[in-house]
């Protein structure tokens, strides 16, 4: 048998499609789509364009914080403060704006509040070299306790001057699209795009693969890492501004918990909690499944104290497929 | 003339000696052996040369030039690539992704620049082929052989102009089909006129391959000589203490 070098050189060990059945985002795809078609006949409410609007704003902000949890997951790390830090960057914006700011500087402070949080993430896991679960277990607590002082713990409801433009943002429309669900189409394509063509997104995998192989070549590991937590931090500000103009009030229990539904979506999505292993539209596709199976449980009439029993097996079945697929790999 | 030379080079951790007054020239071309016991310096010896441990006395010269080295990057940029004993790969992307890791290269649109991953893979492709290696570019590491992740990490020094390359044992955990293949890619980087220097338990590989072998014993060199004039049993006594010096 005679191959030339450059055949082999070109040959790919995969075929197309094999690769796309290899992929657990492909089947999770499928699972979501399967869903939908069900429900579009077992129900007349669920192919609606008012309910296919509600489905996908609602995940939109656990779809946009999966990106950023998705980043951080593939260098290896978990970042459990983002509902803290949502609730953080929503507080933030809102008492600036009802403070009679404009737009622009509520956003732009609760920004800032949410990259301060990912910043000490970062900074304590990359430099002091401690456990990102600990870390963020300990920002999960701090941030959420920093909201209750700054709103001393009442609910916002009154936004200044911008307020018209702070509900537009959340709850409005563009194109007959809610807002939150352009971010989150935007952000994805922007991770998407990072995580294939940049350095930046190499290295991230590189460092999810072998932390220590990425350090003896030269990637900056420290800086990358402490980058992933203000990444990860950043999209749980936007989602909390996001969220403050669609509820159109913020309580400090916004966002409690959230960051088990977030990583719930990121690990159904195909990410692998041990590192190097994950893609943005898993993150969104994660996050598509879990509202849908919650729209689906309500519009069937099941009783929604179910919802977590589903989403928890969903998790167990994911991560199922996962081990199945490297056992099948190391015969 | 030497690419490097190494002299009176002497490393202590607190009181611990680890390595007293050696002195070590690289040919280009050639392979050196670097043996001894556990704790005899060798992994010391070349974290210097490496650029991982400044020296506590002595000077490294390359091309008759001095140099100071604090960090493994500024060792690279002077020319002396490492092959780590895990190789340093990451099992989750492909070989080139591997070869080029740190060292990327990419093309720029305006303000941005991306991988260039059709340079990458072609460059990959070729210095797989020089090294005679079957390796494919596009291939995932965590599927490949152990001779095949080895000419991943010797292509990644093969980058650069490196003028040296430092194994550190590189034959320690492979199948005996696959030390022939590394030995072989080892002769490869020789006829490329590269100085090697490979740290060894192995002494079948270090005659089978080197063609100067250095002993180190308790952080002093105890032999330095052609391995035509020695033989196995002479280069045990060394390690042991058996035999003083040769």
């Amino acid at each position: 048998m005679t191959v030339s070098l450059d055949d082999t050189i070109n040959r790919q060990t995969h075929s197309s499609l094999s690769w796309l059945f290899s992929r657990q985002t492909f089947w999770v795809f499928m699972a979501v789509v399967l869903a939908c078609l069900v429900l579009s006949v077992m129900t007349d409410t669920f192919a609606t364009q008012k309910n296919l609007f509600n489905v996908t704003r609602n995940f939109a902000f656990v779809g946009i914080i999966a990106l950023g949890m998705t980043v951080v997951i593939v260098t290896g790390g978990i970042d459990l403060s983002v509902g803290s830090t949502l609730c953080l960057a929503a507080i933030i914006c809102g008492m600036t704006m009802s403070a009679g700011y404009p737009i622009w500087v509520g956003a732009g402070a609760a920004i800032a509040a949410s990259l301060a949080v990912g910043l000490v993430n970062g900074l304590l896991i990359a430099y002091m070299g401690m456990p990102p679960f600990v870390v963020t277990l300990g920002m999960l607590s701090i941030a959420r306790s920093l909201a209750m002082v700054t709103s001393n713990n009442k609910m916002v409801y009154q936004f200044g001057p911008d307020q018209d433009i702070l509900l537009w943002l959340g709850g409005g429309t563009t194109l007959g699209i809610a807002n939150p669900v352009i971010v989150l189409v935007v952000l994805a394509l922007i991770t998407g795009f990072v995580f294939r063509w940049t350095r930046f997104g190499r290295h991230i995998f590189a460092i999810g693969g072998n932390e220590h192989a990425a350090t003896l070549t030269g990637v900056p590991v420290k800086r990358i890492k402490v980058i992933v937590y203000i990444i990860s931090a950043l999209t749980a500000g936007i989602a909390g501004i996001l969220e403050v103009g669609w509820l159109g009030g913020v309580t400090t229990n916004l966002g409690q918990g959230m960051e088990l539904s977030v990583i719930a979506a990121v690990v159904i999505g195909g990410a692998n909690l041990a590192g190097g292993v994950g893609t943005a539209f898993g993150a969104v596709v994660g996050s598509a499944l879990i509202e849908v199976i919650r729209n689906s449980l309500i519009l069937l009439g099941i009783s929604t104290f179910w919802q977590l029993a589903f989403v928890g097996t969903f998790i167990i079945i994911a991560v199922m497929f996962d081990r199945i697929r490297s056992l099948r790999q190391q015969e | 003339m030497p690419v490097l030379e190494l002299s009176g080079i002497s490393k202590h951790f607190g009181a611990i000696q680890a390595l007293n007054d050696v002195s070590l020239e690289l040919e280009a071309g050639g392979v050196v052996g670097l043996m001894g016991d556990n704790g005899a310096g060798k992994s010391t010896l070349v974290k210097i040369m490496a650029g991982n441990f400044r020296p506590s006395h002595g000077t490294i010269r390359i091309d008759n030039r001095e140099v100071h080295f604090h960090k493994p990057i500024e060792a690279r940029d002077n020319g002396i690539e490492v092959v780590y004993q895990d190789l340093a790969l990451c099992n989750n992307l492909t070989a080139a992704a591997n070869v080029f890791l740190g060292r990327e290269i990419r093309k720029g649109f305006g303000p941005i620049s991306i991988l260039d991953y059709a340079a990458m893979y072609k460059r990959a492709g070729e210095l797989f082929k020089e090294l005679k290696s079957e390796t494919r570019p596009r291939d995932l590491v965590k599927q490949m052989s152990g001779g095949q992740r080895q000419a991943v990490a010797i292509a990644r020094t093969r980058l650069s102009d490196a003028k040296i390359v430092l194994m550190d044992e590189p034959t320690a955990a492979i199948s005996v089909r696959q030390v022939a293949e590394v030995l072989n890619l080892i002769h490869r980087l020789k006829d490329q006129g590269i100085a090697v220097v490979l740290i060894s338990h192995r002494m079948p590989d270090v005659f089978a391959v080197c063609d100067r072998l250095v002993v180190l014993r308790r952080g002093t060199k105890v032999a330095d000589k052609r391995v035509a004039d020695s033989s196995p049993e002479e280069v045990t006594g060394l390690i042991t203490g058996a035999i003083e010096r040769a």
